[in-house]
């Protein structure tokens, strides 16, 4: 196990850091625990837009130099937002930490929400958002998600519903910043090429001042049990048909997740559990069940399915885009056949130590950069404990064929799934 | 910290590259050839992306579901990608499964045999793709793009083809292709990860070393086009357009426009390669993009995405912006591209865009150099454009002596909105586009 060091500061801060001295290079993300279930009903999409906000200057960076403050140190800064998360990060030079920590600190206190910048990042976000709109697989899932949740808040996306973008004040912006982003809602994580001793000392001097704060108020919603199927049928102009099923699922904490987390790789092929990048080693799939029905049997050009790990109960998702020809009804019929298969019948033991070995790599795959290891260790102190990312082998290894398949049975039934289908309408 | 690869060529002229890093036990693996889209007949555009999709699925030994039965048992992944000028077999496994993976590897590189149910198969899955395409404003506008400014130029064609010049391309035509670009003498071996050097290059020359240089499987051999050498592909020159041109690709159920703003740009071989690069860094990437990005998303909250690309290969690929706007403020985007390039071609650059993009992309080199898929990929491409396997070391060097001047100039050489060709796919009409190339 590597050595992670964890230590909380007195406002509440959160500090961990992990050695990793392969490149001289340091990894620093910020992580709050703030996303879009965080939102109230008419400000959807304020997460997001705040952490828009918080790119834009702070009482001791001022506006025109926020442009190359990482830059120049070659290195990369970014962030983004989900259901559960609001993150930043910089991975540059080790030599940039002090630098890396300082805008973070800025971040947390400082940011200034000028009006007239609120206001131009206003149409940026409404870009961000048509832009999401061209895909019709985006839409369609936005439609199914919405269905499938009537009382969580991850009923609706984190970029939020284009009326609120276009109604949403300064006000609202700054008061969400200010009532999430406290050092006792927050953690902070370095893993690179530095001393973990040195790093604390560091991270007590740029965050030890800001005031401890208010715990902001958490979520209480819980979805009520489905009663029955859901269906959404959007007919559009476009090329391609696209299939998607969304199934209420455990959170990532519930011992339900990793054996259905192995249902899906029996399905799909083993995906891993780092969603920042995730997709940039493709999965083995082409010896998975519905890949072999749907794209070997000339149905489908792709099929995939999703299990992210979250805080409170989402979705497992599976998504398909039907080939050049065909059409939506014997892709769903394939489907579903494999899944009522997989209950019926469960997996075989070839398959389980298949995607068993698939599932372990993966999590190798997963940690193969300084900002990768941060990022799951961020990732999942912000939905749970940090202590996860260790756990993800024993985890796998409790699991037994027979859970896989009981957690097929279980969580893959009708009352329990949103369909989606989008038809494209040729004008 | 050099990279310092281990490189070897071997007797039938296969090129070895090994660099050991081990951050992780895994390992990465390319295999590529010589060989892209820019090879594809005539009529039958399509033909590499084809054969990249249809090389792995099954060779002389292996059937198809074999292949995959053994990858997939191993979590190892594998994929063959296909550019203008190169194609790729790339895989990544644990550092335990390479000696397997690389023997499978190297068995779908020498003896494919594009069984043709496959062929039918993946056929039908890249005209899935392309119609998915045709319905996404990113890839309608950067295509209407190239055909603008390239016209009878091959860089107008697209790599993934057409619906009619897929539907026209047979097995032997997918065979064709391989045989001329699939040889030893033309292809290079990347192993990046965790591994020992001497061991690495000894296990790829078990694996390629009795491939024959003169390689050519027996079958389909009539007819088929002398092999081009690593050497041989001689793109020629594209004529810049010699006034400004706006076409439209109408798209109107669609949210958003994509705008691609483009010209004529260098080869990889141009002497002002670096400078081009700084210069492009600056313009259209460095923070948010650049000076575009400062005009058109941070002052003008127009855009969630704007920046510029520079695509210098073999021939003179095409420098291009993209940004993403409303179909209100389509013109006002175009508007300020022109404004800022104007800026750029009479005032220039300060010294300060340029120390800045400098020390950028100098700075990332260790950030952009850590994983071994981009460690493998770097190495691959300065064996492709004979850069030598020291480049990793001379690049700062490189970047370091390009001037405030020298950049200007590149601008002034290459971006004149008088003679930008612009296409827009989204929904928006454009009264005062060219037009005749919009086809929905």
């Amino acid at each position: 196990m590597p050595d992670v060091r964890e230590t909380t500061l007195d406002n509440g801060l959160k500090v961990l850091v992990q050695e990793v001295h392969t490149a001289p290079l340091a990894s620093v993300w910020c992580w709050y625990r703030v996303g879009s279930k965080d939102e109230a009903p008419g400000v959807t999409g304020v997460s997001h837009w705040v952490e828009h906000m918080n790119f834009k200057g702070t009482r001791n960076i001022p506006r025109d130099q926020v442009k190359g403050i990482i830059e120049k140190f070659g290195g990369s800064w970014n962030g983004y937002t989900w259901i559960d998360q609001t993150t930043y990060l910089e991975t540059a030079s080790k030599d940039a930490l002090d630098r890396m920590l300082f805008i973070e600190a800025e971040r947390m206190d400082g940011c200034l929400y000028d009006p007239a910048d609120c206001e131009s990042e206003r149409t940026v976000i409404i870009s961000e958002l048509q832009g999401g709109e061209n895909d019709p697989e985006q839409l369609l899932d936005t439609e199914v998600t919405a269905a499938a949740f009537k009382v969580h808040p991850y009923h609706h996306p984190t970029i939020g519903w284009l009326s609120d973008l276009q109604t949403m004040t300064r006000d609202d912006l700054y008061g969400h910043y200010r009532r999430f982003y406290i050092p006792s809602n927050a953690t902070i994580v370095v893993v690179g090429d530095v001393d973990s001793d040195d790093v604390v000392k560091r991270v007590a001097a740029h965050f030890g001042g800001i005031a401890a704060g208010t715990r902001p108020p958490r979520v209480r919603q819980i979805e009520p049990e489905q009663q029955a199927e859901r269906r959404v049928v959007l007919r559009k102009e476009g090329t391609t048909a696209y299939w998607k099923a969304a199934f209420h699922a455990p959170a990532f904490a519930d011992p339900a997740f990793f054996p259905l987390l192995v249902a899906d790789a029996v399905l799909n092929g083993a995906a891993g559990l780092n969603i920042w990048s995730g997709g940039s080693v493709s999965r083995p799939q082409r010896s998975a069940r519905l890949y072999r029905a749907l794209v070997d049997g000339g149905l489908a050009s792709s099929v995939s399915g999703g299990l992210m790990p979250t805080e409170h109960p989402y979705l497992y998702g599976l998504s398909v885009s039907v080939a050049e020809g065909q059409s939506l009804g014997p892709v769903e019929q394939v489907v579903l056949t494999e899944v009522a298969r997989l209950q019926r019948d469960g997996i075989t033991p070839a398959e389980f130590a298949k995607v068993n070995a698939q599932l372990r790599a993966r999590f190798v795959y997963d940690n193969d950069s300084v900002t990768d290891i941060a990022h799951q260790l961020g990732f999942f102190e912000t939905i749970g404990s940090w202590r996860a990312c260790h756990d993800l082998g024993s985890r796998l290894d409790a699991v037994t064929p027979e859970a896989v398949q009981a957690a097929a049975v279980k969580y893959l039934t009708p009352e329990n799934r949103t369909i989606g289908w989008f038809e494209p309408v040729t004008q | 910290m050099a990279l310092a690869p281990t490189g070897t060529v071997l007797a039938n002229g296969l090129t070895v590259i090994v660099k050991p890093n081990h951050t992780t036990p895994a390992v990465s693996l390319l295999i590529a050839a010589r060989i892209g889209a820019y090879a594809d007949p005539a009529d039958r555009e399509g033909t590499a992306a084809l054969c990249a999709r249809v090389l792995d699925r099954g060779t002389v030994t292996r059937s198809a579901a074999v292949i995959a039965d053994d990858l997939d048992g191993r979590g190892a992944s594998l994929s063959v990608v296909t550019g203008r000028h190169q194609t790729a077999i790339s895989a990544t496994c644990l550092a335990g499964d390479f000696a397997a993976v690389l023997g499978l590897a190297a068995d779908i590189a020498r003896h494919p045999a594009f069984p043709d149910a496959e062929v039918a198969t993946r056929r039908a899955d890249l005209i899935s793709s392309i119609r998915q395409d045709d319905d996404n404003p990113a890839p309608m506008a950067v295509d209407a793009l190239a055909r603008a400014l390239y016209g009878v130029h091959p860089y107008a064609r697209k790599i993934r083809g057409t619906v009619p010049s897929v539907e026209r391309i047979r097995r032997q035509d997918v065979v064709r292709f391989y045989q001329k670009g699939f040889q030893p003498q033309a292809t290079t071996v990347v192993v990046v990860g965790d591994l020992d050097p001497d061991a690495t290059i000894a296990s790829v020359a078990t694996a390629f070393g009795d491939w024959p240089a003169s390689a050519r499987a027996s079958e389909d051999q009539s007819g088929s086009a002398p092999p081009a050498g690593p050497a041989g592909v001689a793109v020629p020159d594209a004529i810049a357009p010699h006034e400004r041109r706006l076409v439209a690709v109408p798209m109107m159920n669609k949210a958003q426009a994509d705008i691609a703003y483009g010209f004529v740009g260098i080869r990889r071989s141009d002497p002002d390669y670096t400078t081009v690069s700084v210069m492009n860094n600056a313009l259209g990437q460095y923070a948010i993009g650049g000076r575009l990005g400062d005009s058109i998303r941070e002052r003008q909250g127009m855009a969630y995405y704007v920046f510029s690309g520079l695509d210098a290969t073999l021939g003179p690929g095409p420098l291009t912006i993209r940004a993403g706007v409303s179909a209100g403020n389509v013109e006002r985007a175009i508007a300020s591209i022109d404004e800022e390039l104007t800026a750029v071609v009479t005032s220039g650059f300060t010294e300060q865009e340029i120390d800045e993009s400098k020390s950028y992309l100098i700075g990332s080199m260790p950030r952009q150099l850590e994983t071994n898929a981009a460690i493998a990929s770097f190495l691959l491409t300065t064996d492709f454009f004979g850069l030598g396997l020291d480049y990793d070391v001379r690049l700062p060097g490189l970047i370091q002596s390009v001037t405030r001047d020298a950049a200007v100039d590149a601008a002034r050489r290459l971006l004149d909105p008088a003679r930008a060709t612009i296409a827009v796919a989204g929904p928006w009409n454009a009264d005062r586009a060219d037009d005749g190339q919009g086809h929905r």
